[in-house]
């Protein structure tokens, strides 16, 4: 085979390799959507976290504004530490509100931020003081069938 | 007596077994070292390398690119039938991309690579041993590692990679094919799934991470078991054969090691 025709080939071959390579990582992946510009660290403390996990999305509005970079125990509170990277372009006032809820009935659980009215901004490195707490279904559970014998029993 | 010879033949048998493949091991290490050792010419001259992309990765083309096609679309069907149950059918864009780029993507190409190219490159070193064209270059003060043997295994491990990320991407695209044009899923939701649930980091790099060391390995076994085949018709074939089969287990348990390593407790 000539020379030039076999490096056509690998030349063609290579270049849709990386074709490949690039769809992979911006259409399926979301390379293009991960990196937040100037994202910037906040930190909330909650009784129970539930199944939440590192990485999981940070929502406000259901959009997307960061993600949950750290989880850790705090021994001398005995609260959960969760350390959120926010995007940079997005601020939240000081009354924000943190919730852990569930997407969907059986979905994966994220950080929902409820804006306050706070004209004062958190900054970069606060600490979220209000949290609610992630749903446990058996405490749920439990608590509504303790209700429903309360119930019973005034009736009589 | 008879049955005290009997069973120390076997032991006999056992250990010459044992100690004959750790010592094929250590060889093939050291081979391994010495082709990095002779590396230089594969890179000063790469024409010979160049030649061999063609010849391993090229021609591979067609069957990586068909089969990823037929792996993507029988997952959208497969994978269609189990999440309609659960009324969760936008998934399915997630379901073929992470099984793909994770797992089948690297494996299945690996195998293809190793049954196509892999048998290719130990049939041709195999017969060059076997027709004495690697002592006549001895002779000729050329050194067979450096001009056979390294450019061989460097197209391998040079393909791999982008084989892998064909087959996935045309895999994906398969899966697109059969669960939107063809059943109905939508196309949004499908896309968008896909890119919530598909890390860059954690999947489409360890999916690269793993078809390269597929393609050491594979590239490995087959320069080895041609430079080391018998040179005989029935050496050349047994190597040949030998290739698929070591290829094949080394890629499947390699894969379970690496799996292990990498998604352990996500």
């Amino acid at each position: 085979m000539k020379r030039t025709v076999l490096d056509l080939w690998v030349g063609f071959f290579v270049a849709i390799g990386f074709v490949a390579l690039v769809f992979l990582a911006l259409k399926v992946g979301n390379l293009s959507g991960s990196n937040f510009e100037g994202a910037y660290p906040l930190q909330a403390k909650f009784d129970n976290i539930g199944g939440l996990k590192v990485r999981g999305a940070v929502k406000s509005a259901g959009v997307v504004v960061g993600r949950i970079s750290e989880i850790h125990f705090d021994s001398k509170t005995y609260e959960a530490i969760v350390t959120l990277t926010i995007d940079g372009r997005y601020r939240f006032p000081k009354d924000t509100i943190a919730a852990i809820y569930t997407s969907g009935l059986l979905g994966e659980q994220y950080i929902g931020m409820d804006v306050g009215g706070d004209e004062k901004m958190l900054n970069p490195g606060d600490t979220v003081f209000k949290t609610q707490s992630a749903v446990v279904l058996e405490k749920m559970i439990s608590q509504f069938l303790f209700d429903k014998a309360a119930e019973g029993q005034e009736k009589k | 007596m008879f049955m005290l010879d009997k069973i120390l033949g076997f032991f006999r048998f056992l250990g010459h077994q044992v100690t004959s493949a750790i010592a094929r091991l250590g060889v093939a290490a050291r081979f391994f070292i010495s082709i990095f050792w002779l590396s230089g010419t594969s890179f000063r001259r790469f024409q010979l390398t160049m030649r061999e992309i063609y010849f391993a990765g090229v021609l591979s083309l067609i069957i990586i690119l068909v089969s990823g096609l037929f792996v993507g679309m029988v997952l959208g069907l497969q994978g269609y039938e189990t999440l309609q149950r659960y009324g969760s059918s936008e998934a399915l864009g997630v379901l073929v991309a992470l099984s793909l780029v994770r797992e089948l993507g690297p494996v299945v190409a690996g195998l293809l690579f190793a049954s196509r190219a892999g048998s290719a490159i130990t049939a041709e070193i195999g017969l060059m041993k076997a027709t004495e064209q690697l002592s006549a270059m001895e002779m000729m003060a050329v050194n067979p590692v450096a001009r056979v043997v390294a450019p061989r295994f460097w197209g391998g491990v040079i393909s791999m990679p982008l084989l892998a990320a064909l087959f996935s991407a045309m895999g994906v695209f398969g899966g697109w094919l059969v669960g939107v044009v063809l059943i109905g899923v939508d196309d949004g939701s499908f896309w968008s799934q896909m890119q919530a649930a598909v890390d860059f980091r954690l999947d489409i790099v360890n999916g690269v991470i793993k078809s390269l060391v597929f393609g050491v390995l594979v590239s490995w076994i087959a320069v080895f078991e041609g430079f080391d085949s018998e040179p005989t018709a029935e050496g050349v074939s047994s190597a040949t054969t030998r290739t698929v089969v070591t290829s094949a287990l080394a890629i499947l348990f390699s894969d379970f090691i690496l799996t292990a390593l990498m998604f352990r407790g996500q």
